[in-house]
């Protein structure tokens, strides 16, 4: 018979090393699920892990590799610090469009002035904007007790039909016809988020993500902000003995990622997305909960599990333009990891034992 | 704008249907949480049993087949949560995002080939005179089998966890884990047995918006009806009975906002369109009173059980 014995501290050799067997075993279970839609599984691991990296076009694709990772790790690093404290924001999709929309907002205002300060108000919008929007979840746990999980998802939908409005009403370019959508920030110099260094596909959102890691890290381990959010989470009951205002962590927590989320919307649409669209929203704020969970909550993990998770969208485009595999098999593929690394994650907190056991 | 073109009886009898959907799994869903486990997957065990069971229907022609395996769909990934959170002894929440990203991945690969297809539909039933009846012919008795099912299993699951011996285990487990494994009930297979029943109930709730409210087949086309599922059942505070009420009230809010658009509100659409979600945070708010007591909430929520501990 096969046990399970409780740990008494985590294992950290199984801390780091089951995300690696996850995605081992990602591969394996991907492969299957290729090989059942009629495609050489092998080829399509190559497709969508090495190619983009190693192959004949990487030049291209190492460029998207960071305009893709940066969204995701930037939001990541915000939700890793609230999952930490177990407070569980996962509206950040939400966050992200508002952030967006409301950096556009700001500098499409002065449309079109070419004012340098312009890029920075944008900043500054597109960060408030996540904010705010998730103080909302935050204000209501504190004030009426309400759910934070289900408040901040709620706000995703709400959110959506804030951008439907914005592209095809209030934000609408005054100056086209036919489609909806904003004036494009891209070619509009003062507004727009351009490539830093040609080819690399960095842009300031890279930069921001950068920042980002290296502050969430040193709060972390360094400042006393850190240590109350993983006390918070780790004994909440003994935070609440020590002394831990909760509710200035609700909002820490949530602010930050708010703003975050925020600050990737406004990075996006500046940037890559060039306008809010109808479909400016791209699924960021939900895979960054799998990069955040994948880099085991820590900031320096994050950007592995970042670049990675960018790899499946890049690998993910090229699979389908070249193999025909559809675009909706890479999102079972992500989510299929975070199931692996879940499940795998039982053996740093147990050991497996063979046998018969005494009756506990 | 026309509120004339508002028919009552219409809005009524639409909005039983509207809430059916919702209705079922937050059903599940609360049975699963009398247990004590928390599931945030049921979006993605909707969506799948709305892909599974409209994939059935369509190749089998018969909605009921469609019904019976998205079912199974359905439960299949309440299994796949199971064996994570009960065996593996995964943290709950994290497994149930998990699980709706999965499924809605999967869903939307499943439902390639399924895109602008229609599907058998199910019947309404004819009651012969009681059908004509003005009003209640309509209300009462005109809907398809699947309403009066889903209004059975209200019953029938209030009357399983008020009077049945099961129904007090299940409780008991919820309640406290550590006490009912003392007294030798097998805390895990009865976590299990209810994990399955209510990914059951969510497939058979997707199930209904593919085959019969929509009926088609859309990417995503639950559209966070999962997540207002999860926040009625905190709106009912587990019952049973409240469940019901929560649901047929976001039915109406849902049916209300389609009639104003197509009568031609004054009031932007995307404002509508967002109002079933801001209705629920607020409703959120306004229970929060008394949810804030916590007395209503099963105890071990959420808590992961072990038994050497």
């Amino acid at each position: 018979m096969i046990r399970l014995e409780r740990r008494p501290t985590p294992s950290r050799v199984w801390a780091a090393a089951s995300p690696l067997v996850a995605v081992a075993l990602t591969m394996v279970a991907g492969g299957l699920m290729f090989a059942a839609l009629g495609k050489d599984p092998f080829e399509a691991i190559r497709t969508i892990f090495w190619d983009p990296v190693f192959g004949e076009f990487a030049w291209y694709f190492r460029g998207q590799l960071l305009v893709k990772a940066a969204p995701l790790i930037l939001i990541a690093v915000g939700l890793a610090m609230g999952f930490r404290a177990g407070i569980w924001n996962i509206g950040a999709e939400g966050q992200y469009i508002v952030g967006a929309i409301c950096g556009a907002a700001a500098g499409l205002a002065f449309y079109p002035s070419e004012s340098w300060l312009i890029f920075p108000l944008m900043v500054i919008a597109g960060a408030l904007g996540g904010f705010l929007w998730a103080m909302i979840p935050a204000l209501l746990k504190l004030r009426f007790g309400t759910n934070e999980i289900l408040v901040s998802l709620m706000l995703v939908y709400v959110a959506e039909n804030l951008l439907a409005s914005a592209a095809v009403n209030w934000l609408r370019n005054p100056d086209a016809v036919g489609f909806p959508g904003s004036r494009n920030l891209g070619r509009w110099e003062a507004a727009s988020n351009p490539e830093l260094i040609a080819g690399t596909g960095a842009h300031w959102g890279v930069v921001a993500a950068v920042i980002a890691v290296i502050f969430a890290q040193i709060m972390m381990t360094r400042h006393l902000m850190g240590f109350q959010i993983r006390l918070a989470g780790a004994a909440p009951r003994a935070a609440r003995f020590g002394g831990v205002n909760t509710a200035r962590l609700v909002i820490f927590c949530l602010g930050l990622s708010g703003m975050l989320a925020g600050l990737a919307g406004l990075f996006e649409v500046a940037g890559p997305a060039g306008q809010i669209s109808i479909d400016f929203a791209s699924g960021y704020g939900f895979t960054a909960i799998i990069v955040a969970f994948l880099g085991r909550l820590n900031p320096l993990g994050i950007v592995a599990a970042g670049l990675l998770m960018a790899l499946t969208y890049v690998g993910g485009e090229a699979a389908a333009a070249n193999l025909g595999l559809p675009g909706a098999a890479i999102s079972a593929f992500q989510g299929m990891l975070l199931f692996f690394l879940l499940a795998v994650d039982v053996l740093s907190n147990f050991r497996v034992r063979v046998g018969r056991g005494v009756v506990a | 704008m026309d509120l004339s073109s508002i028919s009552p009886t219409l809005l009524i009898a639409s909005l039983m249907v509207a809430a059916t959907p919702i209705l079922l799994a937050a059903l599940g869903e609360m049975v699963v949480e009398k247990a004590g486990v928390l599931n945030l997957g049921v979006e993605g065990m909707m969506i799948m049993g709305a892909i599974s069971g409209f994939i059935a229907g369509v190749e089998t022609g018969s909605p009921w087949l469609g019904f019976f395996v998205a079912a199974i769909g359905g439960a299949a990934m309440a299994l796949l949560f199971g064996v994570l959170t009960q065996v593996l002894l995964s943290n709950q929440v994290a497994t149930g995002l998990a699980l709706t990203l999965f499924g809605l991945g999967l869903s939307s690969l499943f439902g390639q080939g399924y895109v602008g297809i229609k599907a058998n539909s199910l019947k309404r039933l004819d009651m012969g005179f009681l059908s004509d009846l003005p009003f209640f012919g309509r209300v009462v008795f005109g809907h398809d089998p699947i309403v009066y099912l889903s209004l059975l299993l209200v019953f029938a699951v209030w009357a399983f966890l008020k009077f049945t011996r099961a129904g007090l285990v299940l409780r008991a487990v919820g309640e406290s884990h550590d006490a009912a494994h003392a007294l030798g009930y097998h805390v895990r297979r009865v976590r299990m047995m209810a994990i399955a029943f209510g990914g059951a109930c969510a497939g058979l709730g997707g199930a209904y918006l593919s085959l019969v409210r929509v009926p088609q087949w859309t990417e995503g086309m639950t559209a966070g009806a999962g997540w207002i599922a999860l926040a009625i059942v905190v709106f009912a505070s587990w019952r049973a009975g409240r469940v019901l009420i929560g649901a047929y009230l976001f039915g109406g809010i849902v049916v209300l906002q389609l009639n104003l658009q197509t009568a031609g509100a004054k009031v932007p659409v995307e404002l509508l369109s967002a109002a079933p979600y801001l209705v629920t945070i607020i409703v959120l708010v306004l229970i929060s009173g008394r949810a804030g007591r916590g007395g209503d909430t099963p105890a071990d929520l959420g808590k992961p059980f072990h038994a050497s501990t």
